[in-house]
């Protein structure tokens, strides 16, 4: 694979989960359990969408045909997006939304850590800067967890099937492809190897901590490396881009 | 015990620190009609900080670029930072949140009449920051020159923010107004719609609203409905003018003796009727504020539980 071709897929990995998962918490907006929820869930978001935006900017600067970050968010179809499956999940209950946070920001907290070495200078320097966001979205789902897996018998249960539900899709974060090798020549990309150990080891650590179950299923979905995504990207994305797909050429 | 001639003193001193232009602090005497006002004035904003974030909150997903959605979650943020702030400011008057989150449940409390109003199109998105929040800091700058003094450095500080919201709101009216014919169409459509609600929030006409001059005397309220209504038509009208939007108010027209603009009649029914509940978002708002605290209960409860469970004794 060409070096630049990979940059370029690597960018959009990595930009696609954060717009992802920013769309998915902003639809929380004014509907959270309480309003400090609503603020945090909120600046979260925010803090995502300002990430997927560096990143993509990025990436079209990479691709060099023109395109600006704009037209890579609105104009790529479900098979072009290239978010972890694990981010476009509906937000469910709170439970939910929290143990798909929790999963995402363990994952993103390890991988950041590590891409903050990376050679290529701008993904080194938009990592260290994401990372102190990172920290506060840890901490602060980690902190849910823990309530949640220890507060009532209900909350109990909700957090524990939520993470049932979701375990399938975890795998998908750290599957690796010719991007991957091709950049990893270079010590541009992060091995993920080492991130799964990681990952696996704080999951684990806060779910006991929290009375949970590791959830016992192991086969994994995959599919997000090559744009195979679940059903519910679709209807995301036409939510999304439908204003800039309606009105072609129009100035926002 | 206190006399009625302890009572009369403590009302002339307040009256005595307000007309000098001191603040009224929390632990400071009050009279029981001023405190049940500002109680009253200040959950009813708090309350409208928070409904307002559905109307806005419904167009985040759909913001046609990335810095438009991200201007917007920031601006639907500051909303919810302001209810905050505004609920803890009036919990200084010895209510808690959970009680007035009860009164705007149970439809007891109002909210801003506005955000009865259904957001449509994107360009709501712009009205709404240049039009509602245009009127409300005009309200709000007033405000913050009130007696109480959390609620009046709440306003302060509220205003710089809402101005940000206003010029971004009026900004993306720009950018439609000089955009295609179809976005000029968007704004037009929704400065149609938005107009008169704006005009009406701030209030029914002085000679329809009661209380005035007490309020006024204890500096609850500042200045009149109609004196804040004509310095936003004021200000409004040629901004406006300058993006090519026509003001859907056929009468309106530039008094050159009195050097304000003079509108047509306001439609007050609409108005009333708004605030009795028969708007077009009424029940829909009330019932997602309902939802998400009825939803939201487990949630709570597991916090509670859990900071019980590891109290540190």
């Amino acid at each position: 694979m060409e070096n630049q071709t990979a940059l370029f897929q690597y960018c959009l990995r990595l930009a696609d989960s954060n717009l992802i998962l920013s769309h998915r918490l902003s639809e929380w907006c004014g509907h959270g359990p309480i309003l400090e929820e609503d603020i945090a869930l909120i600046n979260i978001a925010l803090d995502f969408i300002g990430h997927g935006t560096a990143l993509l900017q990025y990436a079209a600067l990479v691709e060099g045909k023109g395109r600006s970050e704009d037209d890579l968010a609105y104009m790529r179809n479900e098979r072009e997006y290239r978010n972890a499956l694990l981010v476009e999940q509906p937000n469910g209950d709170y439970a939910k939304t929290i143990a798909r946070q929790f999963l995402f920001d363990t994952f993103q907290y390890h991988f950041y850590q590590a891409l903050q070495n990376s050679k290529d200078e701008t993904l080194a320097a938009l990592a260290a800067k994401a990372l102190k966001e990172i920290t506060y979205h840890l901490r602060h789902s980690s902190q849910w967890v823990l309530r949640m897996g220890d507060g009532t018998d209900e909350s109990h249960s909700r957090i524990q099937t939520a993470f049932d539900d979701l375990w399938m899709f975890t795998g998908d974060l750290f599957d690796m492809d010719t991007t991957d090798e091709t950049l990893l020549k270079q010590g541009i990309a992060v091995d993920l190897a080492p991130v799964k150990e990681k990952w696996q080891t704080q999951v684990s650590e806060v779910l006991q901590q929290a009375t949970l179950k590791i959830p016992d299923q192991t086969f994994m979905q995959g599919g997000s490396r090559d744009g195979r995504h679940t059903e519910h990207l679709g209807y995301l994305l036409a939510e999304m881009q439908y204003l800039p797909r309606t009105y072609p050429g129009a100035k926002w | 015990m206190q006399t009625e001639k302890d009572n009369k003193q403590a009302e002339f001193d307040f009256q005595a620190k307000i007309d000098k232009g001191d603040k009224i602090e929390p632990k400071d005497w009050m009279p029981e009609r001023y405190r049940n006002q500002l109680v009253r004035m200040m959950s009813q904003h708090a309350h409208s900080e928070i409904v307002g974030m559905l109307p806005e909150g419904n167009w985040i997903t759909r913001a046609p670029s990335l810095r438009r959605k991200a201007i917007l979650l920031a601006k639907v943020q500051d909303e919810a930072g302001h209810g905050m702030y505004l609920y803890s400011a009036a919990e200084t008057l010895g209510v808690d949140r959970t009680e007035m989150l009860k009164q705007l449940h149970t439809g007891k409390a109002k909210y801003s009449s506005i955000f009865n109003y259904p957001t449509l199109t994107w360009a709501d998105i712009g009205a709404i920051g240049w039009l509602v929040d245009g009127a409300a800091i005009m309200n709000q700058t007033a405000l913050a020159k009130g007696s109480y003094g959390p609620y009046s450095r709440a306003m302060v500080r509220i205003c710089k923010e809402e101005s940000f919201h206003n010029r971004q709101g009026y900004e993306i009216m720009c950018s439609l107004s000089f955009g295609t014919s179809e976005q000029k169409q968007m704004a037009q459509d929704a400065f149609n719609r938005w107009w008169w609600p704006a005009i009406m929030m701030l209030g029914p006409s002085d000679d329809n609203s009661p209380n005035s001059d007490e309020l006024m005397r204890w500096k609850v309220k500042m200045e009149s409905s109609d004196s804040i209504r004509r310095r936003f038509i004021d200000r409004t009208v040629p901004q406006a003018e300058f993006i090519g939007l026509t003001v859907p108010d056929p009468h309106m027209k530039f008094n050159k003796e009195t050097g304000h603009y003079e509108h047509g009649p306001i439609n007050w029914e609409e108005f009333f009727n708004v605030i009795k509940g028969n708007g077009p978002c009424n029940k829909e708002r009330v019932k997602a504020r309902n939802e998400a605290d009825k939803n939201g209960r487990w949630v709570r409860e597991a916090a509670e539980a859990y900071a019980e469970k590891h109290k540190k004794n």
